[in-house]
């Protein structure tokens, strides 16, 4: 520690280091549950087995086992892909849109401005869940349809924060200079005002990462997401609403595994907000 | 409440900023609802397959009905006269009928839109009490306090609020049975649903209220109050909240929205009657009248819900007033 940084009071540690690598350690093992499930378990997350249905936690089956006699921590692990991939593919394409029209909205004038705005405004205007329901019952039911909903949901508050930072940055002096330099405009918003623009929306992203998760797994809950047998988190709970009765861990365990996802993406993504905020400060 | 140094304007005056706050929010949330029926009519025109068969979501008509629906859409006319046809009866109210439910639209909405609204209003009675006095008891800059809440903020914004239904029946309904399962069964049957709704509402809005609490606290008229001899408890609710409030009222535009999906949601977990219940057969029929219907009356509500909020920050905050 130097001497400048003791002569001001010194800000506050910021709270939640441990959480965040916690939070951190907790996203690799998902994403290593996306790309190598086979890696934490040897059960098929498929195979049914009728002798031994609804058996609570054991040696054998860790989680249980689910209606139809199947290993629910096979299906976790299993799960983590179909459960991640909406929410994941539908915050990358809200990113794409957001970036392209936020840029579009700061630099096409006053008349694209408005345009693109009023388009957003009236994506805003529908209830995030009733917009996917739209674009649903539109596109028909499934995953990729699902998708594209909520990269809709997504889409406008990634596009509005693009279009203040681009307003924001172009003022700078190197964009005057590449200007100066006879670069051609296009070519100076991709290399100087998109990548000085976008810093912000990836620690949102991350937090909104979190809520992609949670609508993902509520559609699926509700039939809309992936179709069964696959083995989806929100899917499963949805398979183990009828046995309440007589088990509770086909409902406790999936849903478990989606909050600590979701708390995972939103403890990493404000630790992200909380650094990029004091750098600009 | 006019500030000591401020004079308050005179009351036609401030009346007059009010009207005129109203009347360009009015005007832009027209527009953006205008925008909404005609992106929805386009909708349903872009639809693979003769529009006719979409209103009719594929079902068995006889073809006195078909005849119906083309005359009452103008679908034999240009796409402007059936622009316009669209426009004006969704002006009069009109949404159109299901020809899966064989009944009008606004019918259909009209008789689940209770017991939604009932929802909608125990969830905002609970998340209202639960955080003013959550972020009471919990503004406080002692470290373990501070964590703490924190912590229970973040996991209670991260539960889904559906597994959080599923979990509240299990222990609740049918372990100790101190709640019905299924339906809406009067009051008894809104509790479990509500907290379910409300718990990710509260976990933020009480963040929300207590970093803002903590803030107002540090003001000089605090300290005035205090050494005045007012009690804690009384200079946060009489002093210390109304300042505190001013960033909740921003926020809770967003929360309306995301209340009237996740109602959606923890209807069908409780097998209630609702708005829910109607639009999710809908999805599943592609019942298009009955799906527009609703994204529309919800567009209309969440629009006037911001208006209100618009409002509610004019009354809260004198700053805002010019």
């Amino acid at each position: 520690m130097t001497d400048t940084e003791l002569a001001v009071p010194r800000p506050r540690r910021t709270t939640g280091g441990t959480a965040f690598w916690i939070g951190v350690a907790f996203l690799v093992l998902l994403a290593a549950a996306v790309v190598f499930p086979a890696l934490f378990t040897r059960i098929d997350p498929n195979a049914a087995d009728l002798l031994s249905t609804l058996r609570p936690p054991s040696a054998a089956h860790w989680l249980g086992t689910d209606q139809n006699g199947r290993d629910i921590f096979a299906r976790i692990v299993y799960g983590a892909r179909p459960s991640l991939v909406i929410g994941l593919g539908a915050t990358v394409l809200a990113l794409a849109g957001g970036i392209v029209l936020g840029t579009a909205a700061a630099q096409l004038g006053r008349a694209g401005d408005q345009v693109i705005s009023r388009v957003l405004d009236v994506l805003l205007s529908v209830p995030g869940l009733l917009l996917v329901f739209l674009v649903v019952a539109v596109l028909g039911i499934g995953s990729a349809n699902a998708t594209i909903g909520l990269a809709l949901v997504g889409l406008p508050g990634f596009a509005r924060v693009v279009r203040a930072e681009v307003i924001r940055v172009r003022g700078a002096h190197y964009v005057e200079a590449a200007l100066g330099l006879g670069w051609r405009r296009f070519t100076v918003i991709v290399r100087h005002l998109v990548p000085n623009a976008v810093g912000p929306i990836f620690a949102l992203a991350t937090v909104g990462l979190g809520s992609m998760i949670v609508a993902s797994s509520s559609l699926s809950f509700v039939g809309l997401g992936p179709q069964p047998p696959t083995a989806e988190w929100g899917a499963m709970l949805s398979g183990s609403r009828d046995y309440l009765v007589l088990a509770w861990w086909p409902a406790v365990f999936p849903g478990l595994a989606i909050t600590l996802a979701v708390l995972a993406f939103t403890v990493a993504g404000q630790h992200l907000q909380r650094r990029i905020d004091r750098r600009s400060r | 409440m006019a500030g000591v140094l401020t004079v308050p304007a005179p009351r036609d005056r401030r009346a007059g900023r009010l009207a005129r706050l109203l009347g360009t929010r009015i005007a832009a949330s027209v527009v953006v609802l205008w925008a909404a029926v005609t992106a929805v009519f386009f909708l349903l025109r872009l639809m693979p397959g003769n529009t006719v068969d979409v209103l009719l979501a594929r079902s068995q008509v006889s073809p006195q009905v078909r005849a119906q629906v083309i005359a009452a859409y103008r679908l034999d006319g240009s796409v402007g006269t059936q622009y316009l046809a669209y426009l004006g009866r969704v002006l009069t109210g009109d949404l159109g009928e299901s020809y899966v439910l064989r009944e009008p639209v606004a019918t259909a909405i009209g008789q689940q839109l209770p017991d939604s609204l009932a929802l909608l209003a125990a969830t905002m009675v609970i998340t209202v009490v639960a955080s003013v006095v959550l972020a009471i008891l919990g503004a406080s800059r002692r470290p373990w306090v501070r964590s703490s809440f924190t912590a229970v903020e973040s996991l209670a914004s991260s539960v889904p609020p559906f597994w959080l239904g599923l979990l509240l029946l299990t222990v609740f309904s049918f372990t100790l049975h101190w709640f019905p399962a299924i339906g809406s069964g009067g009051l008894p049957g809104l509790v479990l649903p509500s907290i379910a709704l409300a718990a990710s509402a509260v976990a933020v809005v009480t963040r929300v209220l207590r970093e803002g609490l903590l803030h107002a606290l540090e003001e000089p008229f605090v300290v005035t109050a205090r050494a005045r001899g007012t009690g804690e408890l009384a200079v946060r609710f009489r002093h210390v909240l109304r300042h505190a409030l001013l960033p909740v009222t921003t926020i809770l535009g967003w929360m309306a929205g995301s209340l009237i999906g996740g109602a959606v949601i923890v209807e069908i977990v409780f097998s209630r009657a609702g708005i829910g219940r109607l639009t999710l057969s809908a999805v599943q029929n592609r019942d298009m009248p009955v799906v527009t219907g609703v994204v529309l009356l919800a567009a209309v509500i969440f629009v006037v819900v911001n208006i209100l909020v618009d409002v509610l920050n004019w009354i809260v905050d004198p700053r805002t007033r010019g």
